[in-house]
């Protein structure tokens, strides 16, 4: 007798270990302390109805007739990943570029475990559609795919100084390039102090401009967003980013050094 | 006697870990403390919300100097943000991990999403109402306001489930900022009050271009005339303005309805001429409005510094912003009779911690952000109003209702006039119903609407059967087939019953429990009957 109560005893305390553990229809949130079950809701907005079917009907583009493409438009295009911003439910923000050209790839549908995979160099096969958001052109609603066996590319930054405050510059939307020379106007965090977005103006000659440390990308805790909060009004500087457009030339910097 | 132990040892471990499964991480109900115990210190944590605005984070910094020096034993922590969303997202991420904000700005959408953990936000009832430490209470070390002086309106709109949760910071609204030199240009003249019917039809004469491929409206080359910030507001109020359904109070999911569809096809006919965008697929309407490339902008009151050809925030740069009249215009409406707008804007909410002492602190704080000074320089950093009558009703604030124009920069027109829509529209405004899952149907509500818009712009065809798929990929998508109803928030007890599974167990328990009471007092008869026997 006193085995058998043992036994049962020992049953129930692992069925109600099994209960705990298992929500039935009829607790839902009662049961729970933590609010996991509203947490999730809309996490899973990554995809567009139909972006997975691009791939079959849209062939892989040159970067020439990706520039072409009008807004909108359904595009495939393989490029170099060069660089991401941070991963976040399951999207993620990727900077990359071929020897023709680049492109910025805007919240494309990615697993965690794949982003930690988006590595520079890494070729991948975007499919999305062209868009254009306060001037800096884009891949929106984007999937992609590894290119298995290709090769790899890290682009050297290209120094487009001479083609600041010209019409040309444009051309080189995305790319890694980098600027000799400039001198520090004004250096601003987003939010008054350390840990956003740095905003940062430059000048070259009489014109001014607007770059900025994109915390995604460049996090506080990295040499640039440190090197930048240290700058102030009247250094010179070289730069090195990506040619980000924001309403006008909106550099995200991923370098900074003291001109040479 | 080492089985009996064994078998009591195991119904304790059943014991606790039923108890453990059922609110581990639990946190006491907040109850009020008789005082505040001043001799200790207290640390506390505060995210703030701000429109990437360095003024409203000036403004933060000040109101938590003055607080301290009032308080010297509570230190508040700033943390800053300018976006709802990351805010929500990380407070879901903390209160799982117990390490929530003590007070930190939010939407009442929100709240009912962090309620589904239990205590996890104080109800402030108690609190208002407190003698010593509630709004306007005796041992108060500043000049707050009492509860009749915070605007019935914004107030209740903090209420969920019958309490307030929260505490109104600022309202808004929407407004439509209108070129009304374009407006005219084209032949129009604007109405009183601004009808849908007038802003698409308005809209789609403005595609007219010359020979060349310029807009003759602008002479540029781009030219989107009506574009909306949150598509999730324009639906909603469209729905709202027509009486039709969105979600019940209890939270059934009404939205998928015959006047969504009519709304969508709306949004359809004016994306398929590029009449209509929205600020997520190109960008802020106030820099489109500024350089001349659109009409009807609408956006919050809280962004007016940003609007028209003389604002003091400018995000374009100077050779592209074109000289032109600005109207500032309560959102469309369809019927002008009823105009209806929604109520928007921060709210304060008080997060519950072990030590009421420290809750108490919180709340003392968030209090303090009620106060005359920090509401009439906040709302004066944009197009908000204050929540309470007490600073509406200043001779300060009034004053400065009455400079618009003075310039170009505190004094605003654009941004007064915003305001002052909000004020003469109090009445006009409305709130959605507060549940778990609310926050998802509002982001349902402004997917639609974009999804349409990509879906027509990208030639896919926007007709009944589109709706159907539509409304079935966004109810999965936002798993609004699991909000609301009955799983919506009630307030009940927040455990509530027990499962099938574990009442079973619980009766197996007690059961057991019996059987081993009967067969202690069988064993205890028989061996005393055997003890008898043996004596005689």
């Amino acid at each position: 007798m006193k085995k058998i109560l043992a036994i049962l005893l020992a049953l129930c305390m692992m069925m109600a270990f099994a209960a705990c553990g298992a929500n039935t229809d009829e607790t839902t949130e009662a049961t729970t302390t933590a609010p996991t079950v509203d947490a999730t809701f809309g996490l899973e907005d990554t995809l567009p109805p139909d972006a997975s079917t691009l791939a079959d009907e849209v062939e892989v583009m040159t970067y020439e007739e990706y520039a072409a493409a009008e807004l909108e438009a359904a595009v495939v295009v393989e490029a170099y990943v060069q660089a991401t911003q941070s991963w976040w439910e399951d999207k993620i923000t990727v900077y990359a570029q071929d020897a023709d050209g680049a492109y910025f790839i805007y919240e494309m549908a990615c697993s965690e475990e794949d982003a930690a995979k988006l590595t520079a160099g890494t070729k991948i096969r975007v499919t999305g559609y062209k868009g254009e958001w306060a001037g800096e052109v884009e891949i929106m609603d984007a999937t992609f795919e590894f290119v298995d066996g290709a090769d790899t590319f890290v682009a050297e930054a290209l120094d487009v100084t001479d083609l600041l405050g010209t019409d040309d510059l444009i051309k080189h939307q995305n790319k890694l390039v980098s600027f000799k020379g400039l001198t520090i106007k004004k250096i601003e965090y987003k939010n008054g102090e350390p840990g956003d977005d740095i905003y940062v103006t430059v000048a070259k000659g009489e014109d001014e401009y607007s770059f900025c440390v994109e915390r995604y990308l460049t996090d506080p805790d990295t040499d640039v967003y440190k090197a930048v909060g240290e700058l102030k009004e009247g250094d010179v500087v070289d730069i090195t980013g990506f040619l980000y457009w924001y309403e006008g030339v909106n550099t995200h910097i991923t370098a900074v050094a003291a001109a040479e | 006697m080492k089985q009996k132990l064994l078998a009591l040892l195991l119904v304790l471990a059943v014991l606790w870990g039923l108890t453990g499964c059922h609110g581990a991480q639990k946190t006491e109900a907040f109850a009020v403390p008789e005082s505040f115990d001043t001799a200790r210190q207290y640390e506390i944590t505060f995210w703030a919300k701000n429109d990437t605005n360095i003024t409203q984070v000036n403004i933060y910094k000040q109101a938590i100097e003055d607080f301290q020096a009032l308080y010297p034993n509570i230190t508040v922590n700033l943390r800053l943000y300018t976006d709802y969303g990351k805010i929500y997202n990380d407070v879901i991420t903390n209160i799982a991990t117990g390490t929530t904000p003590n007070v930190c700005i939010t939407y009442p959408d929100h709240i009912a999403t962090y309620m589904t953990g239990e205590n996890t936000v104080v109800p402030l009832d108690g609190l208002f109402a407190h003698e010593k430490y509630g709004l306007g209470g005796s041992e108060v070390l500043f000049d707050g306001p009492t509860q009749d002086e915070i605007i019935p309106q914004f107030l209740s709109e903090c209420v969920l489930n019958g309490q307030h949760y929260a505490i109104p910071y600022m309202r808004s609204t929407e407004a439509c900022y209108v070129n009304k030199t374009f407006v005219e240009k084209l032949g129009y003249t604007l109405p009183e009050t601004l009808t849908w019917d007038f802003v698409w039809e308005v809209s789609q004469a403005a595609m007219e271009k010359d020979e060349n491929g310029n807009y003759l409206v602008n002479g540029q080359k781009v030219l989107i005339p009506f574009i909306y910030k949150s598509t999730d507001n324009m639906m909603i109020q469209m729905l709202r303005q027509q009486n039709a359904g969105y979600a019940s109070q209890n939270g059934e999911i009404q939205i998928f309805n015959d006047t969504t569809k009519e709304i969508l096809l709306d949004v359809r006919n004016g994306a398929a001429t590029g009449a209509f965008n929205t600020f997520k697929s190109i960008g802020y309407p106030a820099n489109f409005l500024n350089a001349g490339q659109c009409i009807f902008a609408v956006d919050s009151t809280a962004g007016a510094t940003w609007m028209g050809s003389d604002a003091p925030l400018v995000d374009i740069a100077e050779e592209n912003l074109v000289q032109f009249e600005t109207a500032v215009m309560t959102v469309p409406q369809y019927n002008t009779d009823n105009p209806q707008m929604i109520s928007q804007g921060p709210s304060l909410c008080v997060f519950n911690k072990e030590d009421p002492q420290e809750v108490l602190a919180s709340w003392l704080f968030a209090q303090y952000m009620i106060t005359n000074d920090v509401q009439i320089a906040y709302s004066q950093t944009e197009g908000y109003v204050p929540v309470t009558s007490k600073a509406q009703n200043t001779p300060q604030y009034q004053d400065y209702l009455s400079r618009g124009g003075e310039d170009n920069d505190f004094y605003y027109d654009i941004k007064l006039q915003a305001t002052g829509l909000l004020l003469d529209n109090v009445d006009n405004t409305f709130v959605t119903p507060v549940f778990n899952g609310s926050a998802s149907l509002r982001d349902a509500a402004g997917q639609m609407i974009e999804d349409v818009r990509k879906a027509t712009r990208r030639g896919e065809t926007v007709d009944d059967a589109y709706m159907q798929k539509l409304f079935s990929d966004v109810t999965s998508l936002y798993r609004l087939d699991q909000v609301g109803g009955s799983g919506g928030l009630t307030g009940k007890a927040s455990l509530g019953a027990l499962p099938t599974a574990s009442k079973v167990l619980l009766w197996s328990l007690a059961g057991i429990w019996m059987l081993m009471g009967v067969y202690a007092a069988a064993t205890f008869v028989r061996r005393k009957k055997e003890k008898n026997q043996n004596t005689y």
